[in-house]
């Protein structure tokens, strides 16, 4: 492989894992204060049942849902997982979507929603992706159950 | 099957078909030279187009490849079923202009998914390709030592996105194996003093936005005809306003052709998904 080559995949891959390192040894508390704290989080989260109301392809399986027990629940969750001062006490994943059979496409459809609910919240592309790396780990307990 | 027949297939299909946006976009990648679904010399791991194991999915595209003395056209097509499969056809027209000649070679390609997710699962995604390659200009090739004018490459491909793993950015990367035996893609023949061999081919890439991705590509070749055939390496943006169309640019560095070195140039391709 040619040395420059060889470069630049060094450069990208090194860059990778101090990106890797970054988020660990970084306060957990980073990302939280990112999304705007509690603040930032309750906005975001309205504008994302303000999303999934509007979907048609997404809003059946939420309409049986409470609005307040899912909004209370996600704030508490994101915060939670964003490294704020909260501990996520509500429901079980993988009961709160057991009997729902949510398929592949439909699940990145709410992950596409959440990304317009960030976008309209002026949450900036990197903190976007920040916050969709702690949540896709969620994905097998949330789809086809 | 010529390609028309087969695009007008597909396009008579399609009204039939429901358009399928299961995928996040950007991450089916775009269309390689030889019809897979990939970067622009290296096919992927990721199948073509935005199918979900529950949908069909179907895409086009034609590239243009432009370096000092030659020059590449190629138009194809991929079908992909549930995500599993990817099925591609692509007509490729190779001008070679020192000879003022055209060399023509037909890849009908399959891909099969054989685990997990780019974006979600634990490991890399993993698929296994094959690409059978029709020479149908085999003159020049048998000149130049070629025994074969039909080949087959396999290739094992892995790949994974990252999500946020640059200072938030994400990022991509694909590491592909392939067994072959094919002298300039298959456009100068198949074989010749070595047997086929495993060669790697690498790609990397970051999505500046959710529309944008920058990336650079390496491809390791065989040297079967003596004529210090290289490596190819390319660096690419790819553009995607949406699920329906991207459009690639690449700068080549092909480095040395039949002997003819400094082989530099740029790359252009256009892919529309259904």
């Amino acid at each position: 492989m040619n040395k420059v080559t060889l470069f630049l995949f060094f450069m990208i891959f090194s860059a990778s894992l101090s990106g890797c390192s970054t988020t660990i040894n970084n306060h957990q508390g980073s990302l939280y204060i990112q999304l705007g704290e509690e603040q930032g989080i309750s906005r975001l989260v309205d504008s994302f049942i303000k999303e999934l109301a509007k979907d048609k392809q997404v809003f059946p399986y939420f309409a049986k849902a409470s609005v307040s027990h899912f909004r209370k629940g996600f704030i508490n969750h994101m915060c939670d997982i964003s490294g704020g001062p909260c501990k996520y006490k509500g429901d079980n994943m993988v009961d709160i979507h057991t009997g729902m059979n949510i398929n592949e496409a439909d699940f990145n459809r709410v992950v596409e929603l959440l990304v317009k609910a960030m976008e309209k919240e002026n949450i900036s592309y990197r903190t976007q992706n920040k916050l969709l790396a702690k949540l896709a780990p969620l994905r097998s307990e949330v789809i086809k159950r | 099957m010529t390609i028309k027949r087969f695009l007008s297939c597909v396009f008579l299909i399609l009204p039939t078909l429901c358009f399928a946006d299961g995928k996040i976009l950007a991450t089916p990648g775009v269309s390689q030279i030889e019809g897979s679904g990939g970067g622009g010399i290296v096919p992927w791991a990721q199948l073509a187009g935005y199918a979900s194991e529950d949908e069909i999915a179907a895409s086009a595209f034609c590239s243009v490849a432009n370096v000092k003395n030659f020059s590449l056209n190629v138009c194809g097509a991929q079908a992909n079923l549930y995500d599993r499969v990817e099925l591609s056809i692509a007509q490729q027209q190779f001008d070679v202009d020192p000879l003022n000649v055209t060399l023509k070679q037909d890849i009908y390609g399959a891909k099969f998914r054989l685990y997990g997710d780019l974006i979600y699962s634990n490991w890399p995604q993993f698929s296994l390709g094959l690409q059978h390659k029709r020479l149908k200009t085999a003159d020049i090739a048998f000149a130049l030592g070629a025994k074969e004018k039909q080949g087959t490459d396999i290739y094992l491909a892995a790949s994974k996105l990252h999500l946020g793993a640059i200072a938030g950015y994400n990022f991509l990367w694909n590491a592909t194996f392939r067994y072959t035996q094919a002298n300039e893609m298959g456009l100068l023949g198949f074989g010749g003093k070595n047997s086929a061999a495993i060669f790697p081919e690498l790609s990397a890439a970051i999505l500046l936005s959710k529309h944008i991705a920058i990336g650079i590509e390496y491809r390791k070749k065989p040297d079967n005809l003596g004529l210090n055939e290289s490596h190819w390496r390319d660096m690419f943006i790819a553009w995607f306003p949406n699920k329906h169309i991207n459009l690639t640019a690449a700068y080549l560095d092909l480095d040395t052709i039949a002997g003819i070195g400094n082989q530099q140039g740029f790359y252009f391709s256009l892919s529309g998904q259904f």
